[in-house]
């Protein structure tokens, strides 16, 4: 919300209990109203396709990747079956690898345990967003507790929203459903507003330009090569920027 | 039953991308060009998965013409980075959009 000073360090939270209970206020804005509404459509659309109740929560509380979810629901509406399907939603989720990356480095070694496994569950497209966000304007102690304060918020909305766009479906309007399904994809391009440095923002660009392309080309590695292509060129671009800057004599 | 065991299979493969970053992340420093680089790589992806959901969606929003989702979109945007009080923010911003994108339901589906 503030304007961001890099300098002098962020005042840390009175406890990693503070810290904990302001990231499940965080996430009980705007992010879990969206998730939870993105976990309603996944409902009714994987009851639509025939997939079981069970199923359907299964996958919203193991997996929790709404576009390999669905992905499944997809490969079942059209007959497909066996591990294929798996392999498939599987191969949507290699977005995580790189997100990890990007998160778990802020995290200060004395905190690098064990629990770290189980936070890597709670990564989401969501919640990394929260994360990148907020990490840089949080010492660094806090960032783990905060992180479980909103990840297991937005982890905990997802099974109930399932099962009630499954027990929903058929039931509400649709261009409601619509509405709640527009509303995720919509969610993450508007935070995109608030990225700030150049280099992401060149990235955002060459992702947005690299993703819709390149899945004419091949679905399943759409988004590795958008993703690879995409960043090395923001990355390079603005690498050469400052190197054209730092060499201006001003 | 079987596709409750793809479901967990499936889970079981997502997962396995998680904990892979958090083992290929103990050796990554934050001010590392590498560090840069990655995040560059993960915007990108982000943004591409998001941008093909929008441009080749699947399912319901694929019933809505393409002109008529970038202008829900255009909409969201513009309130989410009006310098003016009291419409604009990310709330407003998605309220907008959705219900935009509501009246188009009505009309196309």
């Amino acid at each position: 919300m503030s304007a961001h000073d890099p300098d002098p360090g962020p005042t840390p939270f009175a406890s990693p209990r503070a810290a904990f209970r302001e990231g499940v206020r965080v996430a009980l804005g705007a992010p879990a109203v969206v998730l939870f509404a993105g976990m309603v459509g996944f409902g009714a659309l994987s009851q639509s396709v025939g997939m079981s109740f069970w199923s359907s929560v299964a996958s919203s509380a193991l997996i929790y990747a709404l576009p390999g979810q669905i992905v499944m629901a997809e490969m079942f509406a059209v007959g497909a079956s066996g591990l294929l399907v798996s392999l498939a939603a599987a191969l949507t989720a290699a977005r995580f690898l790189p997100m990890m990356l990007t998160v778990i480095p802020q995290i200060p070694a004395e905190h690098r345990t064990g629990r770290l496994f189980l936070m890597a569950h709670l990564v989401a497209m969501t919640s990394w967003a929260i994360a990148v966000r907020s990490f840089p304007r949080l010492a660094p102690q806090d960032r783990q507790p905060y992180f479980f304060g909103f990840g297991l918020v937005c982890w905990a909305v997802c099974t109930p929203g399932t099962a009630l766009g499954y027990l929903m479906a058929g039931h509400v309007p649709g261009p409601l459903t619509l509405a709640l399904v527009f509303l995720n994809p919509l969610f993450f391009l508007l935070s995109f507003t608030e990225v700030r440095p150049t280099g992401f923002r060149l990235a955002i660009v060459a992702g947005a330009v690299l993703g819709p392309l390149s899945y004419l080309v091949s679905p399943s590695y759409s988004l590795i090569v958008s993703g690879l292509i995409g960043g090395s060129l923001a990355y390079a671009v603005q690498r050469l920027r400052q190197r054209t800057t730092i060499q201006d004599p001003s | 039953m079987t596709e409750l065991w793809l479901v967990i299979a499936a889970a079981l493969g997502t997962y396995a991308w998680r904990a892979l970053g958090v083992v290929f992340s103990g050796r990554v420093r934050t001010d590392s060009e590498f560090f840069q680089w990655i995040s560059c790589v993960t915007y990108a992806m982000v943004a591409g998965l998001v941008f093909r959901i929008v441009m080749l969606p699947v399912g319901l929003l694929a019933q809505i013409p393409l002109w008529a989702r970038l202008l829900c979109l255009a909409v969201a945007l513009v309130i989410m980075v009006w310098p003016y009080r009291p419409f604009r923010g990310l709330f407003p911003g998605l309220i907008a959009g959705s219900s935009l994108m509501t009246v188009m339901g009505w009309y196309y589906l």
